[in-house]
C-alpha cells in the first residue's frame, strides 16, 4: 500500500494524466453528438445518423471540418486578445479535471495509485479557483470581438458567472462541514462512511445544481449566448476552430460539474448498497468497477444538463441575478447557520455517524426544501418581468444622454 | 470658469423635436460648471453613475425579429430608453403591381405578403372582389372557404407559439408545432396542389373542389391536433420561467390597445372582445358556434393564452364545417367570371371564345370600391379596391394588421429589457411581407 516514488510516480503520473486527458475529451466530443440526438429525440425528429452508423462519426466531422475552416478575425477586434480568449476559456475547463478522483486506489507493481491526477489537499477549493477563471475567457472574447452583442454577452456572463461562483461556494460549506477537510478523497470518504450528502445535505445539493446551470452557461441561464436576443452573444464573431474552442470549453464545463456533483454530493466512485468498493485490499477490478461508477453518474448529469437545455426557456438577465443574490445567497446563509446547530447539537447529543444522525440530517433537509417549495410555489422565485421604469425615468435618462452628447459636442471643438 | 456662458450647440439625432426636425438647445454652464440646456428642470448635480448610452440595432439581420425589421434601440445598460422602428427592408410594391394585374391574376400576390395565412389571404381578397362585382358564392364554396381561413389560422399560430417559445429560449415547442404544420400544409398540397402559396381561390369559387378523402384527412388532424396544444400548454402555460418572462410584460391596457389600432389578438389580450367573425360576419361565421378569448392585462402572457384558446377554437370550427360541409357545386353559375369547363373549350366554339376572352382580357366589374374586413390571424385584415369599370383595378390597397400592430412597439417595450424587446417583438406577430408589401 505504499506509494510509488522517483520515476515511476513521474510516469504514473503522466500516464494517468494521458488517460484521463483522452477519455475527457473523447466524452466531450460525444457529448456534442448526444446533445444533438437527445434534443432531437425530444422534439421527435431524427438528428444526425448519416456519418458513420447513427451518425457515430459526426463529431470526428465536425472537428475536422472546425480545423480545416479559415481564422478570421474582425478587422476592429483586438487581435491579441480575440485569440487569446478560447484558449482561456478552454484551459481551465481540462486543468480542473486533475483533482477528481476517478476510482478506488489502484495497485500497481511500484505501489498504489489514487486514481486522481492529483489529490491536493486544497481539493476542491482548487476546482473553485479554476473554473472561475474561464469567465477571463468569455468577457475577453465579449470584449476584444468589437460587438455590441458581443460586449453584451462578455459583460452578462462575467456578472452572472461571479454572482454564481458565490452561491455555488456558499452550497459547498455545507459539506466542508461534514467532511471536515476540502480533498475530494476524504468528501468521498465520509460518504461511503455515513450517506450520500445528496441526502445529508440536499438543501446545499440543489442549489449547487442550479449554480453548475448557472457557471456552465446553459439553458435557463445560457444568457451570455442567448441567441434570441445577442445573436451567438460572447462568440458571435468566432469561426473555425476558435469557435469550436468555446464549445469544447462549454461541454468540458458540463463534464466537470457533472464530475464535481457527483463527488460532493453523490459519494463520487462510491457504488451505492455495498461497501465492497471501499474495503479491502485494492484490486484492480475494484479501481475499474468504481471507475464506472464515477462515469456512469457524470454521463447521468450531462444527460440531465442537456434534458433542461431542450425543455425549459431561458431567464432573464435581472431575474437571474435576483435568483442569484436574492433567493440563493440568504438561502444558504440561513442553511449553512443551520447545519452548524444541527451538526453540533448531533454531537452534544452524542449521536455517533449512523441511521439516526443520517435520519435527523435529512428530515431537516426535507423540512427546509418543503418551506422553500411552498416559497417557490407564490411565484416569489422568479421576479416577474413586469418591472419596467416610469415614463419619468426614461425622459430623465433620455435628457442625460442629450446632455452628454451635447458636452462631448461642445468638447470636440475645443469650446 | 468664471461667468456664465450662453453656448448653442446643434444635437444630433437625439435633439429631434416631437415632429422630427433637429431641434437646437441652448446651453448653460451652471454653478457647477456642467452645462445644462437652458430652462430644463433637470438637478442641479446630475449623480454620473449610468456612463454613455449605447446604440445598439436589432436587426435587419438578426434573428430574432422574424423577417428584416430592424428596430434601433437605445440602451443604458440593458434598460431600452428608445425604441425606433425601421422598416421597408421587404418593400416589394405589392400594392403598385395590383393595379397591371387582373383580379384573379392578384391572388398569387396575396399568397406572398403575409405568406403564413396565405389561403387566408386568398380568401380575403376574393370576397373584397366578389362584393365589387356583386356575386354570391355558393353554399359549398362558403364553408370550404371557412375550412380554409381556420387552417390558415392554425398555421399562423402554430408559427406564433413556435416562435415565440424560441425567442424566449425554449427551442423544443417549436418543433413540435412545426410538425403540426407540416400536416395542414400536407393537407392543402392534397388540396391545391401548393403547400405554402396556394393561390387557393378564383373570384367566384374556388381553384379546385376537395379530392376524395380529403375530408378523411381533416377529420384525422381534427382528432390529434388537441394532443399537440394540450403537450405545448403544459410545457409553457404554468412554466415559473415562461410565467416569469412574459407576466405584465409589454402591457397595452383597453383603452391605449384601441388608440393605437390594434386589433386581433393583440387587441383581444387587451380584454376588447372584438372579433370580425363575431362584429362583422363574413362566410357565415355568425352562425357557427364558436368563442372569442379575451385577456385582461393585455401582457405578453395574455397574448399567448388567447392565442393558444383561438386554436382550439379554431379546432371547433372547423368541426362544425365538416359536419355541414353540403354538397353541390363550388364555382358560381356566372359566365362572366367563372371559365367553362376545360373540355367544353376545348370542342365547342362559343366556350373557347369565352374562355380565350376571359384569359384574355379579364372579368371586369362594375365600376366602384369596396373593402371587406376579414379576421386574419394576426388581426383585421381587408383588401380595398377601387374598379374604373375596366378588368385591372386601379388601387389595391392592403390593411396590414401586422403593420398596425407593430406601431405600437415604442410604446411597449421603452423602459424594458433588451430581452423583453425580443419577447414583446415576438408577441405582436409580425410577417414582414406583411408590413412592408
Amino acid at each position: 500500500m505504499s506509494e510509488p516514488t522517483g520515476l515511476a510516480w513521474v510516469a504514473l503520473s503522466f500516464a494517468k494524466l494521458l488517460a484521463i486527458f483522452v477519455v475527457y475529451l473523447g466524452t466531450v466530443a460525444y457529448t456534442t453528438l448526444a446533445e444533438r440526438r437527445i434534443s432531437a429525440w425530444i422534439q421527435d425528429r431524427h438528428g444526425p445518423n448519416r456519418v458513420g452508423p447513427q451518425g457515430l462519426f459526426q463529431p470526428i466531422a465536425d472537428g475536422i471540418k472546425n480545423l480545416l475552416k479559415e481564422e478570421t478575425i474582425p478587422g476592429s477586434a483586438s487581435p491579441w486578445l480575440f485569440v487569446l480568449a478560447p484558449a482561456l476559456a478552454f484551459v481551465p475547463a481540462f486543468v480542473t479535471w486533475a483533482v477528481i478522483p476517478w476510482g478506488a486506489p489502484l495497485p500497481t507493481p511500484w505501489g498504489t495509485i489514487s486514481l486522481a491526477v492529483a489529490d491536493l489537499p486544497v481539493g476542491f477549493l482548487f476546482i473553485l479557483a479554476i473554473s472561475s477563471l474561464g469567465v477571463y475567457g468569455i468577457t475577453l472574447a465579449g470584449w476584444s470581438s468589437n460587438n455590441k452583442y458581443s460586449l453584451l454577452g462578455g459583460l452578462r456572463s462575467s456578472a452572472q458567472m461571479v454572482s454564481y461562483e458565490i452561491a455555488m461556494g456558499l452550497s459547498t460549506i455545507p459539506v466542508l462541514l461534514l467532511a471536515g477537510n476540502v480533498a475530494m478523497g476524504d468528501i468521498v470518504a465520509q460518504q461511503q462512511a455515513t450517506s450520500w450528502n445528496a441526502v445529508l445535505l440536499s438543501v446545499a445539493f440543489l442549489t449547487f445544481l442550479v449554480s453548475a446551470f448557472a457557471e456552465t452557461n446553459r439553458l435557463p441561464f445560457d444568457l451570455p449566448e442567448a441567441e434570441s436576443e445577442l445573436v451567438a452573444g460572447y462568440h458571435t464573431e468566432y469561426s473555425a476552430m476558435k469557435y469550436s474552442m468555446f464549445m469544447i470549453a462549454e461541454y468540458a464545463n458540463m463534464m466537470t460539474a457533472g464530475a464535481f456533483i457527483s463527488t460532493l454530493f453523490l459519494g463520487g466512485w462510491d457504488i451505492p448498497f455495498t461497501t465492497w468498493d471501499s474495503t479491502g485490499a485494492p484490486s484492480a477490478l475494484k479501481s475499474a468497477a468504481t471507475f464506472a461508477m464515477l462515469y456512469a453518474k457524470t454521463l447521468f448529469w450531462l444527460f440531465f444538463f442537456i434534458w433542461v437545455r431542450w425543455t425549459l426557456p431561458r431567464f432573464r438577465y435581472d431575474q437571474l441575478m435576483a435568483l442569484g443574490w436574492r433567493v440563493l445567497l440568504p438561502l444558504l446563509l440561513a442553511y449553512i447557520v443551520l447545519i452548524a446547530s444541527v451538526l453540533l447539537a448531533l454531537d452534544a447529543v452524542g449521536i455517533g455517524r449512523g441511521g439516526a444522525y443520517v435520519a435527523t440530517l435529512f428530515g431537516v433537509n426535507v423540512a427546509v426544501v418543503a418551506v422553500v417549495a411552498f416559497w417557490l410555489d407564490r411565484g416569489r422565485l422568479v421576479s416577474p418581468a413586469a418591472s419596467r421604469l416610469q415614463v419619468q425615468e426614461l425622459e430623465r435618462l433620455r435628457q442625460v444622454a442629450a446632455r452628454r452628447a451635447a458636452i462631448a459636442a461642445a468638447g470636440s471643438r475645443g469650446t | 470658469m468664471s461667468g456664465t456662458r450662453t453656448i448653442e450647440v446643434q444635437l444630433s439625432t437625439t435633439g429631434l423635436a416631437p415632429d422630427g426636425t433637429p431641434q437646437r438647445v441652448p446651453l448653460a454652464v451652471d454653478t457647477a460648471g456642467h452645462l445644462v440646456p437652458v430652462g430644463a428642470a433637470l438637478p442641479a448635480v446630475e449623480p454620473d453613475l449610468g456612463g454613455e448610452h449605447m446604440l445598439i440595432n436589432i436587426g435587419p439581420q438578426h434573428p430574432a425579429t422574424h423577417g428584416v425589421l430592424r428596430l434601433v434601440l437605445e440602451l443604458d445598460g440593458e434598460t431600452v430608453v428608445r425604441c425606433t422602428p425601421h422598416i421597408g427592408y421587404l418593400h416589394c410594391g405589392f400594392e403598385k403591381i395590383g393595379e397591371y394585374r387582373q383580379y384573379n391574376q392578384i391572388i398569387p400576390w396575396t399568397d406572398r405578403e403575409d405568406y403564413l395565412n396565405s389561403i387566408g389571404n386568398n380568401v380575403a381578397f376574393v370576397l373584397s372582389a366578389e362584393r365589387l362585382f356583386g356575386i354570391e358564392i355558393t353554399p359549398r364554396c362558403t364553408v370550404l372557404r371557412v375550412i380554409a381561413m381556420e387552417l390558415s389560422r392554425i398555421i399562423s399560430h402554430l408559427v406564433w407559439v413556435g416562435t415565440t417559445a424560441i425567442d424566449i429560449g425554449a427551442f423544443t415547442p417549436f418543433l413540435w408545432a412545426f410538425q403540426e404544420r407540416e400536416n395542414v400544409y400536407n393537407l392543402l398540397e392534397g388540396w391545391v396542389g401548393a403547400r405554402l402559396t396556394t393561390s387557393a381561390t378564383r373570384v367566384g369559387g374556388m381553384a379546385a373542389d376537395l379530392p376524395d378523402g380529403w375530408l378523411d384527412g381533416l377529420r384525422n388532424f381534427v382528432r390529434t391536433f388537441p394532443r399537440t396544444i394540450d403537450e405545448v400548454d403544459r410545457m409553457l402555460t404554468k412554466n415559473g420561467i415562461w410565467v416569469g418572462r412574459t407576466l405584465g410584460l409589454g402591457a397595452m391596457g383597453a383603452a391605449e390597445a384601441v388608440n393605437h389600432g390594434l386589433s386581433g389578438p393583440m387587441l383581444r389580450a387587451s380584454g376588447v372582445a372584438y372579433d370580425v367573425r363575431k362584429d362583422e360576419p363574413y362566410l357565415d361565421y355568425e352562425t357557427y358556434d364558436f368563442d372569442v378569448p379575451v385577456g385582461t392585462a393585455g401582457d405578453v402572457y395574455d397574448r399567448y393564452l388567447v392565442r393558444m384558446e383561438e386554436l382550439r377554437q379554431s379546432v371547433r370550427i372547423l368541426e362544425q364545417a365538416m359536419r355541414r360541409l353540403p354538397d353541390g357545386p363550388v364555382n358560381v353559375d356566372d359566365p362572366r367570371v367563372i371559365l367553362p369547363p376545360k373540355h367544353k373549350a376545348t370542342s365547342g366554339m362559343e366556350s373557347m371564345i369565352h374562355h380565350f376572352k376571359l384569359v384574355m382580357e379579364g372579368p371586369r366589374p362594375p365600376i366602384g370600391e369596396c373593402y371587406v374586413p376579414v379576421e386574419s390571424p394576426k388581426g383585421e385584415k381587408g383588401y380595398y379596391l377601387v374598379s374604373d369599370g375596366t378588368s385591372k383595378p386601379v388601387r389595391w390597397r392592403i390593411r396590414p394588421p401586422s403593420f398596425v400592430n407593430l406601431s405600437a412597439i415604442p410604446k411597449m417595450v421603452e423602459g424594458h429589457l433588451l430581452s423583453d424587446v425580443i419577447a414583446i417583438n415576438a408577441s405582436i406577430d409580425i410577417v414582414m411581407g406583411e408590413i412592408d408589401r
